[in-house]
């Protein structure tokens, strides 16, 4: 602030204004009620929603499934960020627009799609089923949706990260005899670890808070298929706010918690590529 | 040009293979094959299938299906909502961007962590939210009651939420290119006497236009198809208080999957022209990058 130059642009008061006035119309005000409103309600009655059966198993769905689907999209993520900057071969332009698909796509149209997909005269399903494997309103359904969902925060937090990647590094190992698989786990891997978790984290937030494309592949089921979003949205309809209002505050801190991490993840994959 | 570009790096990746710093053909044509295929099974099937299912009834049918009054109504309240929404959004973009990147001033990264903010909240949370806010046994419940104002199971909650869940995305897009063209073109625009509004319009506008309409179509796709936060805050009445994706929904459970699949045609249309012009918006910035590179290495 000392440092502070002459500034002869004008409207600062103006824009900082409308932003700071917006921003808590759209988002503090009703970010404060939700807070405001978990705070009314007491311990045991908090505990006795979160610990209640139904509660349990819908977090723990929630968050097994987008562990999964995480861990699933730094595999695949990576692979696909691997291919497309490093290799060129017919049709990458094409590969490389698909990996934004499910960013654009609304959810609904996602879940319905990736629904029809894997019924029983889908394209993917009738193969599967009569191999024993069902998807469509099942745990392996959720997975699915969540996995899809999250794809894109996975390859494009790597892509990147690995077309800056100092290739004399590498060329050191070459020359030193290191082979290419060598080379992979103790050169290039490490210094892509940062941003594998980012996107880990990226698409696992995404995947905890995803909605409308579960609802279409899963039944939806109470402690079964039931994630906690879903269950929020099933108190709300039975007008239980005290109920709804305690899982979405559990939601609320875990985003928060997660974007933190995420922050902490940022700076590090910076710093790690100076 | 582009095909001098090409050869060298086609040259590049031979003397890579020279080097020892490219795996064997069997590793790399084995990966390209599993990206491949996982690209093709995972991201590219879902797409063809939502057009093989909304036109494999016919032409008809899927004409018929988007003629139908309930449907018709669910995509003019969306075009209603993302009419509202958008220009909202964008006005707010430009004075944040305009606030953060023009000027220091204390909590500015504050308020750079909070546009975020909607991004990483469950968007039926988010819809939560807005019913303890607005809802009848909400905080400003009573007062909205009191003068007959439906903001929650109506359309101006639909908006809310939407203006929510696409709160970030324009000025997401315009702060980093504000920041990045700092400030003197407009301190020399106000030094030849031009004035703030002039300087905007003329000055800072263009150099921001392909951000703006980057964000503007993000914030379109996404106020469009928001499904979660709307589906929480809307009484989902066919005809009234529908809008596509929750159409869509009903149209599904109502096991009509052809007129399901037709409008979620019209949304998947929208993603790919999304993507599209994403795509030509980042072929652009690369290629101005690599004319400024040639011509600053063409002197030597």
């Amino acid at each position: 602030m000392s440092s502070r130059k002459f500034n002869a642009l004008p409207g600062f008061g103006l824009t900082l204004g409308f932003s700071v006035l917006y921003l808590s119309i759209i988002v503090l005000i009703p970010v404060s009620a939700l807070v405001l409103k978990s705070l009314q309600i007491t311990w045991p009655e908090f505990w006795a929603v979160i610990k209640s059966k139904q509660a349990i198993s819908a977090f723990k769905l929630t968050f097994g499934a987008s562990l999964i689907a995480g861990a699933l999209n730094c595999i695949f993520g990576s692979l696909l960020a691997w291919v497309l900057v490093r290799y060129r071969f017919p049709g990458k332009k094409l590969i490389d627009g698909l990996v934004d698909f499910p960013f654009a796509l609304p959810t609904a149209v996602a879940g319905l799609s990736l629904a029809a997909l894997f019924s029983k005269d889908g394209w993917l399903g009738s193969f599967l089923i009569p191999m024993g494997v069902q998807v469509t309103y099942t745990r392996i359904g959720i997975v699915i949706a969540l996995t899809f969902v999250g794809m894109p925060f996975a390859v494009r937090t790597l892509q990147p990260v690995l077309e800056n990647l100092d290739a004399s590094l590498e060329e050191v190992a070459a020359t030193m005899g290191a082979g290419r698989f060598r080379t992979f786990c103790q050169v290039v891997g490490p210094s892509l670890l940062p941003a594998i978790l980012t996107g880990f984290a990226l698409s696992f937030a995404r995947a905890v808070g995803e909605y409308g494309s579960v609802v279409f592949i899963s039944s939806n089921l109470p402690n079964k298929t039931q994630i906690a979003p879903s269950l929020i949205f099933a108190f709300l309809e039975t007008n239980d706010y005290t109920k709804a209002t305690a899982v979405a505050a559990v939601l609320l801190v875990i985003s928060f918690v997660i974007l933190g991490i995420i922050n902490y993840l940022e700076n590090w994959s910076s710093r790690f590529n100076q | 040009m582009a095909g001098n570009l090409k050869s060298i790096q086609r040259k590049g990746s031979e003397i890579a293979e020279k080097r020892g710093t490219e795996e064997s053909p069997v590793v790399k044509w084995t990966l390209i094959s599993l990206a491949v295929l996982f690209a093709v099974l995972f991201l590219l099937l879902p797409l063809l299938n939502v057009f093989y299912q909304a036109f494999h009834s016919g032409l008809q049918v899927y004409l018929d299906s988007l003629r139908d009054a309930d449907s018709k109504s669910a995509i003019i309240l969306t075009l209603k909502v993302a009419a509202v929404t958008v220009p909202l959004n964008v006005i707010f973009g430009l004075a944040a961007a305009w606030a953060i990147a023009k000027f220091d001033f204390r909590g500015k990264s504050l308020l750079n962590t909070l546009i975020d903010l909607p991004f990483s909240i469950s968007p039926v949370v988010a819809g939560a939210m807005y019913i303890l806010v607005y809802g009848v046994h909400g905080y400003f419940g009573p007062f909205l009651m009191k003068h007959d104002i439906r903001v929650i199971f109506s359309t101006p909650g639909i908006i809310l939420v939407t203006v929510f869940t696409t709160f970030p995305f324009v000025a997401r897009e315009l702060i980093p290119i504000m920041q990045s063209t700092g400030t003197e073109q407009e301190q020399a625009a106000l030094t030849l006497g031009a004035g703030g509004f002039r300087t905007f319009w003329q000055v800072t506008l263009p150099s921001v236009k392909w951000g703006i309409i980057y964000g503007v179509i993000l914030c379109n796709a996404r106020a469009m198809g928001e499904f979660g936060a709307v589906s929480v805050v809307s009484a989902n009445v066919a005809g009234e208080t529908q809008t596509i994706p929750l159409r869509i929904d009903s149209l599904y459970l109502e096991s009509k999957t052809a007129a399901a699949f037709a409008l979620a045609s019209i949304l998947a249309v929208l993603a790919l022209i999304s993507m599209a012009i994403k795509t030509y918006f980042e072929w652009k910035t690369e290629r101005e990058e690599a004319l400024a590179q040639m011509v600053v290495e063409e002197p030597s």
